[in-house]
């Protein structure tokens, strides 16, 4: 009777730590990640992401392409919680928050690296989000998410004062 | 080489048209990184293993398609856009496509 209650036991208590574990790394890492990205947010406030194309009273200097992709995935509590709810249906708020963060990380490195080779916005941005899935039989693996935004930076002449981009509000 | 995804290169005038040039890449996952973000699967959050393969492997489509307009005789790709689709478990293509133009 023991030896065969004991590998279900190990085995249950194995998931149920791993639950543990998704679920205080997941949520650390989630608040950590929410933090920098305000944080990041507020510092990039100056330099607009537009998703037309640079309005006619800008005197565009220089353009070019610029990109940031992100890959994220969810925590094991998570995407246990996502399987079950999944079931009844209806909202998967741990999926709007994953994807929400991966959104934002994505345009944020964009704008980084427009900053960093000195343009002063973004213009046309499109974002494309696409699933990189690595599903084994057991339905176990690797899931993915990656986020790609991409845009012309574009460096803009502020001399003819409001030809230059201005903080939103 | 000048790129962008919008219909021009701004700043400069479009002087001639050379037509849609692309360039991808097909990738997969390479072990060592897929036992990582397996790993990295139980806490949730970035995988950074994957986040670089890709973007360089978005980066050499892009090159490939720079090689394909040059090869036209144009100094610019303008209304450039990305693709991503997988193909099996494992292996995804990224793709990149835009209008080879000559700029002045």
């Amino acid at each position: 009777m023991d030896s065969e209650a004991l590998p279900l036991l190990f085995g249950l208590g194995a998931t149920v730590a791993l639950l543990v574990l998704g679920f205080v790394a997941g949520s650390i890492a989630e608040r950590r990640h929410y933090a920098s990205i305000r944080q990041r947010e507020r510092d990039l406030l100056r330099l607009p992401a537009l998703t037309f194309e640079a309005p006619s009273t800008w005197t565009v200097r220089r353009g070019a392409l610029v990109a940031g992709s992100v890959v994220v995935s969810l925590d094991y509590f998570k995407r246990f919680l996502a399987g079950l709810k999944s079931l009844i249906g209806g909202r998967l708020r741990s999926y709007e928050t994953l994807l929400d963060r991966a959104r934002r990380e994505a345009v944020l490195r964009m704008k980084e690296d427009a900053r960093r080779r000195g343009f002063d916005a973004v213009a046309n941005v499109r974002l494309e989000t696409s699933s990189i899935a690595s599903a084994r039989r057991n339905g176990k693996g690797v899931t993915g998410l990656e986020v790609l935004a991409f845009g012309t930076a574009v460096a803009v002449d502020q001399l003819g004062g409001r030809s230059g981009p201005t903080e939103p509000g | 080489m000048l790129l962008s995804n919008v219909e021009t290169v701004p700043g400069r005038t479009i002087v001639e048209f050379y037509g849609v040039v692309s360039g991808s890449t097909v990738r997969a996952k390479h072990l060592g990184r897929d036992i990582a973000a397996g790993l990295k699967n139980l806490v949730g959050g970035e995988l950074k293993g994957y986040t670089e393969l890709l973007s360089e492997s978005r980066q050499e489509a892009v090159a490939r398609m720079v090689r394909e307009a040059e090869a036209l005789g144009a100094n610019a790709v303008v209304n450039v856009r990305f693709s991503t689709s997988s193909i099996s478990q494992g292996a995804a293509e990224l793709f990149a496509y835009g209008t080879a133009v000559r700029v002045e």
